[in-house]
């Protein structure tokens, strides 16, 4: 238990180090004049390809695989072929024509893949590309299949014995989602249906933060600061809400008992109310934890670019800034750490919430 | 704006991979981590449960042993008592015997003296008898060896008788 406690501070620690030399040397090659909140949006969005680190003026990235497709037909290449010209065209091998592909740089589709049609006129194909958030999105999920992996593994060996190593670690968390989120929100004929998902949920979240903490690759993208992930997570949530959810819990929607006639009739202004509160509970889940995290991440690159907006100005003063920066870095990050477990609490719990009351047995 | 917009792609994946952990999870792990879990709090409340049961268990044999442990010094004591007592008996009767056995020795001894005492006074009166019949010869031989001296002796004897 020790040793992973201080793994865990050690590798923070480090990472925390790394990173902030790591966005230095990118930062510094660019000679450009600094735009801070380009770079910070840069790394809070998507990319087709996982800027690693600058050496000596030459970007090592890793290309990742565009897949993409249009008129019922899929193509899939490596994004490196942007990394040379700004487009790339392509043969439809069945009818032969020929087809292109760019990433505008700015405009209504700025950088994203794009066919540019023969008039230069932009389309988006249906595009389904490894990104570096989904490539990230593998990593994690494949670290915690292996972790569970292992976790399962000592289960089966160590039997009734007490656990031991990841395993006590991994109990811990299990356990508290169990007993202090699941069953105290959910009735306790209905918690086995939902402990599963909930259990999934608190890992796969606690997870994605704690790795977009780690700034150096394959770690540090910003997988649950994206809408795209938490609408995702939300909307299981509102599904199994709902379709989980007995006939109390829809009758509390469409005939909210304990309140006047008036409101139901000829005016149904309850039902219309709960019923948006089942879409606006999920949406809120949604976006409170994307801007959670992408407040965090925004933060941290914010007191870092500031190193190289004062020392544009003077590099005396970049020198002092960096300290003073680091400082708060870590201080931030150090909260972010809180963050990262908060916000999956949190989600869990309201997940937890909800299912409860759509599975609640009242009793009159 | 491009960052509270979902983009597609991301969450096609997103749903397939979260889709494919929940489902790992639910099917291969949660219910081995579940049953070992369940398994390990019911041998617990069953050995708490157990422990409870010994400790009261072990209440009452310790009550017992005490009960035990008071019998057994009662009973000590009362042996010890009695003890106490055949001992001072076998003593006073040893003291008893030996003063008997001691007054008859001396009895014996006493009776033994006497009687070799007695023998020794026979001894001495027939020895002086003896010996004084000797003499008594030696002397009668010696002043009666001559005829005068029986006459004189007789004459003498016979003015004694006269006298009387």
């Amino acid at each position: 238990m020790k040793i992973w406690k201080n793994i865990i501070t050690l590798s923070f620690l480090m990472c925390l180090l790394f990173g902030t030399q790591h966005t230095a040397m990118a930062e510094e090659q660019t000679k450009e004049e600094f735009n801070a909140g380009e770079v910070i949006i840069e790394h809070i969005l998507d990319s087709y390809e996982w800027h690693i680190f600058t050496w000596k003026g030459h970007e090592v990235c890793l290309h990742l695989p565009i897949i993409v497709f249009s008129e019922g037909r899929g193509y899939t290449f490596s994004s490196k072929v942007f990394h040379e010209k700004d487009s790339y065209v392509t043969t439809n091998k069945k009818t032969g024509e020929t087809i292109t592909f760019a990433i505008p740089r700015d405009g209504k589709y700025k950088n994203k893949v794009v066919i540019v049609n023969a008039d230069g006129t932009q389309k988006r194909p249906f595009d389904i590309s490894i990104t570096k958030n989904v490539f990230a999105l593998f990593i994690s999920c494949t670290i915690l299949l292996v972790l569970f992996f292992l976790v399962t593994k000592a289960y089966r060996q160590r039997g009734e014995k007490a656990p031991k190593g990841l395993q006590s670690l991994f109990e811990m968390l299990i356990v508290y989602v169990r007993d202090d989120i699941a069953r105290k929100a959910i009735s306790e004929k209905q918690v086995d249906r939902y402990l599963p998902y909930l259990i999934t949920v608190f890992f796969f979240i606690f997870i994605n933060n704690l790795m977009g903490l780690i700034p150096i690759f394959p770690f540090g993208a910003n997988i649950t600061g994206n809408i795209a992930v938490t609408a995702c997570l939300a909307l299981f949530t509102f599904f199994i809400t709902n379709l989980l959810g007995n006939k109390e819990y829809y009758k509390d929607i469409f005939n909210t008992p304990g309140v006047p006639w008036f409101l139901k009739f000829p005016l149904p202004l309850m039902p219309i109310i709960e019923t948006v509160g089942c879409f606006t509970k999920p949406f809120v889940l949604a976006v409170r934890l994307f801007a959670n995290i992408t407040a965090g991440h925004i933060v941290v690159l914010g007191f870092i670019s500031s190193i190289f907006i004062v020392a544009q100005i003077s590099a005396a003063g970049g020198g002092a800034m960096s300290v003073f920066s680091l400082i708060l870095v870590i201080f931030v990050d150090c909260i972010e750490l809180l963050v990262a477990y908060i916000q999956a609490y949190v989600f869990t719990l309201l997940s937890a919430l909800y299912f409860g009351m759509a599975s609640k047995e009242h009793h009159h | 704006m491009e960052l509270i917009t979902p983009d597609f792609g991301f969450f096609f994946w997103m749903v397939i991979a979260f889709g494919i952990v929940f489902f790992c999870l639910a099917k291969f792990a949660f219910p081995v981590i579940g049953k070992a879990l369940k398994t390990r709090e019911q041998k617990i409340a069953e050995s708490l449960e157990n422990a409870e049961r010994i400790h009261k268990e072990m209440q009452s044999i310790e009550a017992k042993n005490e009960e035990l442990l008071k019998k057994a010094r009662e009973e000590r004591e009362a042996m010890l008592n009695e003890a106490r007592i055949s001992r001072d008996k076998i003593i006073e009767e040893a003291k008893e015997k030996a003063k008997d056995e001691t007054n008859r020795l001396v009895e014996s001894a006493k009776e033994t003296i006497e009687n070799e005492r007695k023998a020794a006074m026979t001894d001495i009166k027939n020895e002086i008898a003896n010996i004084s019949i000797k003499v008594a010869e030696k002397i009668l031989e010696k002043e009666l060896s001559t005829d005068e001296a029986q006459l004189k002796y007789i004459n003498e004897i016979i003015k004694e008788t006269d006298n009387q």
